[in-house]
């Protein structure tokens, strides 16, 4: 089985993020980076397959050069080859979805895995935008995967429970938490990927669609108040709650 | 408490490769993931967390810088002294398991074992299919493991093995003991394989110490040993001591783990524990104690790290090693303690890890080679002068 797992670099989840002195980019400084957690479960969706069916896996990230750091790690946890589409430009994600989209057209796998959304930005666009480009079936919040002569069956979250849906190869598939523990890379992993070679090519040149405007923080919270420690104080939070804060 | 981030105070990161750093942060996450929500549960009842033994092989932290031909991972040695770090930040117990089955039974089996024994031993060790211990103490040879006791005698096709050793992490627990032992007045090593005629191991107890590490004596009564199993290429009191300045090394880069653990712990509950209406963080004596803890884990890092890139040109003097471990672990004890009275009444509950890696430290700073003995091996390599009798 021919398999394509895309994987974004992002600021680690316990990062304390600060928006950029240009006012709508982040500031990179003093950030660790890692592999986003959803297309880290896509990574082990896309090992699983290959260890079931045989075949390769090729990760492919779009970004800088230190988008090699989360390559390095999909190596490292077994993916047989990584593609860097080498692109410095700030893009929305129909300009990242279309050239991901070129670079999955030549290598024409039978599935496409993805994350259901990277957790920097959050627009959980890029999976379905990749689907529609190349006309195939698109599968999103997977949490069980199961493929047989080409059939696939998946169970997606849905808000209050599961839903089964089939469909067929070749498809996009955006893997939701649920769908596998992913392993650790090895240390003989790790030895190993040091000495792949990650492949370098230019992303293809996308107009985005969408520009950002400028990027906040949520306004600081004020300090609570405490109105007191015992039952004597209930009519005066009602009250404060009532005309200060105005929630009931 | 919040999630472990590093202790990086001068950038020392940038001084590490990718490769490195993939290696420090997945075993980061593996003792995130495995080893703190079990450590004090093991710790209590005075057991080895056994189910450990299986990922941490997957994992290849065993023999991690043997050639790849054994299953091994051939890390550098900084790699190593990483994942020896983020070990111990979890726990001593654990670091030890990695370091007796790599540093005192892999290594002494690569560098003094014939093609035979590497062949059959190195990839069981490897994969954790065998457990490994190794023998040197004995009840009255410590800081003097020259005069031992225990003794082999030549017999038909093999030797006899007759003495005792004590305090061996692993001994109950190991398929194969590296045991040394002299023969004809000089030291030997011997593999001495579980269920032999004459060899027991039974566990020691009552420790405060190392409590999630099994601890043993090995007995020896006539116990045979056939001549394949005695390491050829040993020979003297050098062939041991060569085997613990490679766990000196890995241990030199474990306390700092211990350190970090226990500086993040203080750290946190400094800024979140209110006293006289203020965190407590924001008293001159509590700042002095965090910031003793945080340039001597910085000073160590820098030791070990250069240390490390010394070992990996063959250019680490065993000196330099005892200085390390002696440093460090030195340290960390301190930093332990320190962290412990930061924390006030909390800090002796298991719900904190300080007073677990405070007193683990204290068997850390007595084994291999104890603090004085680390003293008088510099002392003498810099005045030329043995200062041990
Ligand atoms: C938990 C644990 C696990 C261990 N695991 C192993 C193992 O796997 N394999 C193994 O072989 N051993 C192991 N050991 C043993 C360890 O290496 C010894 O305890 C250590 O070498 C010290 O020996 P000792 O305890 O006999 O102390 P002693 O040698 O009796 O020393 C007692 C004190 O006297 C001091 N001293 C001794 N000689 C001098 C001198 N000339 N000048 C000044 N001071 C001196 C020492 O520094 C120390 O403070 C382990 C020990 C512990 C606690
Ligand atoms: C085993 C045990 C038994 C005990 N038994 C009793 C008992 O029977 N009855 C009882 O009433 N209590 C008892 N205690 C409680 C004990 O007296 C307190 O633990 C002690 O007073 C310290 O308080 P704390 O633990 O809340 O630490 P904290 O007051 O929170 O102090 C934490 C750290 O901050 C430091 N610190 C605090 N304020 C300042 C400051 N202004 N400037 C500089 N440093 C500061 C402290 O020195 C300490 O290092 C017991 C404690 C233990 C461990």
């Amino acid at each position: 089985m021919n398999i394509l797992v895309f994987v974004n670099h992002v600021p680690d989840t316990e990062t304390k993020v600060k928006v950029g002195a240009d006012g709508k980019t982040i500031d990179p400084a003093g950030i660790n980076y890692m592999l986003s957690p959803y297309d880290e479960f896509a990574v082990e969706e896309g090992l699983k397959l290959r260890e079931k069916f045989t075949g390769e896996v090729t990760v492919a990230s779009l970004g800088g050069d230190a988008n090699k750091e989360t390559l390095r790690k999909a190596l490292a946890m077994g993916c047989n080859k990584a593609v860097l589409l080498k692109d410095a430009s700030v893009r929305d994600s129909f300009a990242v979805a279309r050239s991901l989209a070129d670079f999955a057209k030549e290598l024409s796998p039978d599935i496409i895995l993805f994350g259901k959304q990277s957790i920097d930005y959050d627009n959980g666009q890029v999976g379905s935008l990749v689907a529609e480009i190349l006309s195939m079936p698109s599968i999103s919040v997977v949490v069980k995967l199961e493929i047989n002569d080409g059939a696939i069956v998946a169970e997606r979250e849905i808000e209050g429970g599961h839903e089964v849906v089939c469909s067929t190869l070749p498809a996009v598939v955006m893997a939701q938490k649920g769908l596998n523990q992913p392993r650790y890379p090895s240390l003989k992993g790790i030895m190993d990927a040091k000495r792949k070679v990650i492949e370098e090519r230019a992303a293809s040149f996308v107009e985005s669609k969408v520009e950002v405007l400028s990027m906040r923080k949520p306004p600081a919270k004020n300090p609570g108040k405490i109105v007191g420690t015992d039952v004597s104080a209930v009519p005066e939070l009602v009250r404060l709650l009532h005309e200060e804060a105005k929630v009931i | 408490m919040a999630k472990f981030q590093g202790v990086d105070y001068y950038n020392t990161e940038n001084l590490l490769s990718e490769d490195e750093i993939l290696v420090r942060n997945t075993v980061r996450e593996f003792v995130d993931d495995n080893v703190l929500p079990v450590i004090e549960k093991h710790n209590r009842a005075g057991t080895f967390p056994m189910h450990l033994v299986k990922q941490m092989a997957e994992l290849g932290l065993f023999g991690a810088t043997l050639p790849a031909k054994y299953g091994c991972a051939e890390l550098n040695n900084v790699a190593y002294g990483l994942m020896m770090e983020e070990l111990e930040r979890g726990d001593s117990g654990i670091r030890s398991f990695a370091s007796v089955q790599s540093a005192l039974v892999m290594y002494p089996i690569f560098t003094f074992g014939s093609e035979e024994q590497k062949d059959y031993w190195l990839p069981k060790l490897a994969s954790g299919t065998a457990i490994g211990c190794f023998g040197l103490t004995e009840p009255d040879f410590g800081s003097n493991p020259g005069g031992m006791i225990t003794r082999a005698e030549k017999k038909d096709g093999g030797f006899l093995l007759n003495g005792a050793k004590m305090w061996i992490t692993n001994g109950t627990l190991a398929d194969v003991a590296v045991v040394w032992a002299k023969l004809d007045g000089e030291i030997f090593g011997f593999l001495v394989e579980k269920g032999t005629k004459g060899f027991s191991a039974p566990e020691m107890t009552g420790k405060h110490s190392l409590r999630a590490s099994v601890t043993s004596e090995l007995v020896f009564e006539d116990c045979f040993i056939p001549e394949k199993n005695l390491l050829p290429k040993s020979e003297g009191l050098k062939s041991p001591l060569m085997c613990l300045s490679q766990a000196r090394y890995g241990i030199a880069w474990g306390a700092i783990g211990a350190a970090m653990a226990c500086y993040d712990a203080a750290l946190q509950y400094a800024k979140s524990r209110v006293q006289f209406d203020k965190p407590i963080a924001s008293f001159q004596m509590t700042q002095e104690k965090l910031v003793h803890m945080v340039t001597e884990i910085t000073k160590a890092q820098l030791l070990c790290l250069q240390l490390g890139r010394l070992k990996d040109q063959n250019k680490a003097k065993f000196t330099q090693i005892s200085l390390a471990k002696r440093n460090n672990v030195y340290h960390a004890l301190e930093i332990a303690r320190m962290a412990r009275e930061i924390l006030g009444a909390n800090g002796i509950l298991d719900e904190y890890p300080v007073m677990r890696h405070s007193a683990n430290l204290e068997s850390v700073k007595t084994y291999e080679g104890t603090h004085e003995m680390h003293t008088l091996i510099i002392g003498e390599d810099i005045t030329g002068i043995a200062a041990f009798n």
